[in-house]
């Protein structure tokens, strides 16, 4: 058939004819095609390399998974996350106030907090809030006419643990200041301005008001903070808090089953940080984030199992 | 009435029927000045609508009469009070906080972008105030919004988020939000500016009926027509001052200044 007859064909076909019989042909996508093929490729090595490998030692591993010291390390991981995060979360709020005040004072300071303390890194604060007697001997308070009213020798309080939280707990407040601050921010200025109209006092509009709308632009960095936070206190293995990473430590220091122990500490922090994934979907949910546009394959995956019942009040 | 109320009253001359007294109003961001001493009258139970160009302070001056803005210079006097001083002598006196809030609950406001609190329900947005400022019990609250609720039209709504509302919708309830502090006065700020077109009408309706009610209010608006139907003083400012007052009516009609003339050529 020429061309000529093919288009006399379609000009006897009437329009709508055409219209329902086009068809469309996707686009070739060869970049995708050859992506897929190299990563499965690529996974097929890693699989077969942790799969045969006897170094990796996964029976070792598994015998060492609930060990009590590393019960215990993970027990202070813990215990060590949520004290700093509670601390920081409180003290990262109020510089954040003290941010967004009219007073340049206030502001001013704030700003240098967050300057410093997210500037110099972890482990130096670390270290050095552990080796504060070297500075600051002896701590105590000494009113006039009275005397000395308390005193405290630094290293009697300055406990491996203890300075942990502080050294972590300042530089973490330094990054929770800045997201909670950008979550102020986020809210509409017209929000304070009406509750302002209304009679409300500035400190009723910030706790009713601004704060509880600039959750929901707060908890979701928040969250990759706390899981950020969770791998950062492995630092405090360095001045001999005893946690997971310095558990593990300790165990292979002695056997030589470096790798083995190495799994263990990981797959301990992956369990941990899928836990606080799931808890930060549903904390992002709480806070009514309704745009469906960035959903992750993650969110699509919990949607599912959580199932469709809430749904219809957390997007509307 | 109280005391220093009645003494106001008569040390600056008010009118027994005043509501809002302006004098000499001037206020300035930086070196602009956006106020250059504006006087304004407005009696008790009447609606004054202030039209004008953008920019020429009408905005600004509303939100002075309720302490939004700081005044530069002049006073004014809501029902014999200043809202964010007392007067002692001839010194004004910058009142604490908590004072200028139950002062400032004596005004509502109405805003061009409605400013409902977006993480409450429609019904929770008109409780807020009246419980943590007015210290209302929760279920007396209640039971006023529904009536405010049902004023605006709204019964079925009190559940309902925000969002889940139409601007008009939204407007609506941001005045019975307003009301429900029980204002003297009512003040809107180009409140039907942001809506579509169809929704102008039921915010409007809405305030007629707060008019009839008795409702003081002064409105910037660009409804001309609104302002002629229902206004009893047209307020025209540009650049600062109060070009022309008068009747709607007449001021529509006739207007005496050529910048009001021109102004409302253009947009009548």
């Amino acid at each position: 058939m020429s061309a000529h007859d093919a288009n006399n064909n379609a000009q006897v076909r009437s329009a709508s004819e055409t219209v329902a019989s086009l068809k469309v042909v996707p686009q070739k996508q060869y970049g995708l095609w050859i992506g897929t093929a190299l990563v499965l490729v690529l996974m097929y090595f890693i699989i077969r390399a942790f799969a045969v490998n006897p170094a990796f030692e996964w029976d070792v591993a598994r015998s060492y998974m609930f060990h009590p010291s590393i019960m215990r390390g993970l027990y202070n991981t813990l215990l060590l996350t949520v004290i700093i995060m509670v601390v920081a979360t409180i003290l990262g709020t109020i510089i954040a106030i003290m941010r967004v005040s009219r007073s340049e004072i206030l502001n001013g300071f704030a700003g240098v907090y967050v300057w410093f303390f997210r500037g110099v890194p972890a482990l130096i604060q670390l270290i050095f809030w552990f080796n504060l007697s070297l500075l600051v001997s002896k701590i105590s308070i000494t009113l006039p006419f009275v005397g000395e009213v308390f005193s405290v020798r630094t290293n009697d309080f300055m406990t491996p643990f203890f300075s942990a939280v502080v050294a972590l707990a300042l530089c973490e407040a330094g990054y929770m200041a800045e997201i909670i601050r950008a979550g102020i921010k986020s809210v509409p200025s017209g929000q304070a301005e009406a509750a302002t109209a209304l009679g409300m006092p500035y400190r009723m509009i910030l706790k009713r008001i601004t704060l509880p709308q600039a959750m929901r632009f707060v908890v979701p960095p928040t969250g990759n903070e706390a899981i950020n936070l969770l791998k950062m206190t492995s630092l405090v293995t360095f001045i001999a808090v005893d946690d997971l990473f310095y558990s593990a430590q300790s165990i292979y220091a002695r056997t030589f089953e470096t790798i083995p122990l190495l799994i263990v500490v990981s797959t301990w922090y992956l369990a941990v940080v899928s836990i606080m994934s799931v808890g930060q979907y549903f904390l992002e949910r709480h806070f009514g984030r309704s745009d469906k546009r960035n959903e992750t394959l993650f969110d699509t995956w919990i949607r599912a199992i959580v199932g469709r019942k809430n749904r219809s009040n957390a997007d509307v | 009435m109280s005391e220093a109320q009645k003494l106001n009253r008569a040390r600056f001359d008010v009118p027994e029927t005043s509501m809002i007294f302006a004098r000499g109003v001037r206020k300035s961001f930086g070196a602009i000045e956006v106020l250059k001493g504006v006087d304004v009258d407005v009696a008790e139970g009447s609606v004054t609508c202030i039209i004008g160009p953008s920019g020429s302070g009408k905005s600004t001056f509303l939100r002075c009469m309720n302490h939004l803005e700081k005044l530069s210079g002049g006073v004014i006097l809501i029902d014999g009070n200043f809202v964010g001083y007392d007067l002692v002598g001839d010194r004004l006196i910058e009142l604490k906080d908590k004072l200028v809030c139950q002062r400032r609950a004596e005004i509502g406001m109405l805003f061009q972008s409605f400013n409902l609190f977006s993480h409450m329900t429609v019904m929770e947005n008109l409780i807020e105030a009246p419980v943590r400022v007015r210290k209302l019990p929760k279920a007396e609250a209640e039971a006023d919004a529904l009536t405010l609720l049902a004023r605006v039209g709204l019964s079925d709504k009190a559940a309902s988020y925000p969002r889940e509302l139409s601007g008009g919708q939204q407007q609506r309830v941001a005045i019975a939000r307003a009301l429900a502090m029980k204002p003297k006065a009512l003040l809107f700020d180009e409140p039907t500016s942001a809506l579509d077109p169809e929704l102008v009408g039921e915010v409007l309706n809405v305030m007629r009926d707060l008019a009839k009610s008795g409702m003081t209010m002064v409105v910037v608006t660009h409804e001309i027509a609104f302002a002629r139907e229902i206004g009893d003083q047209l307020i025209f400012m540009d650049d600062g001052v109060v070009v022309e007052k008068g009747d709607p009516k007449e001021m529509i009609e006739n207007p005496q200044s050529p910048r009001t003339r021109e102004f409302l050529s253009r947009v009548l």
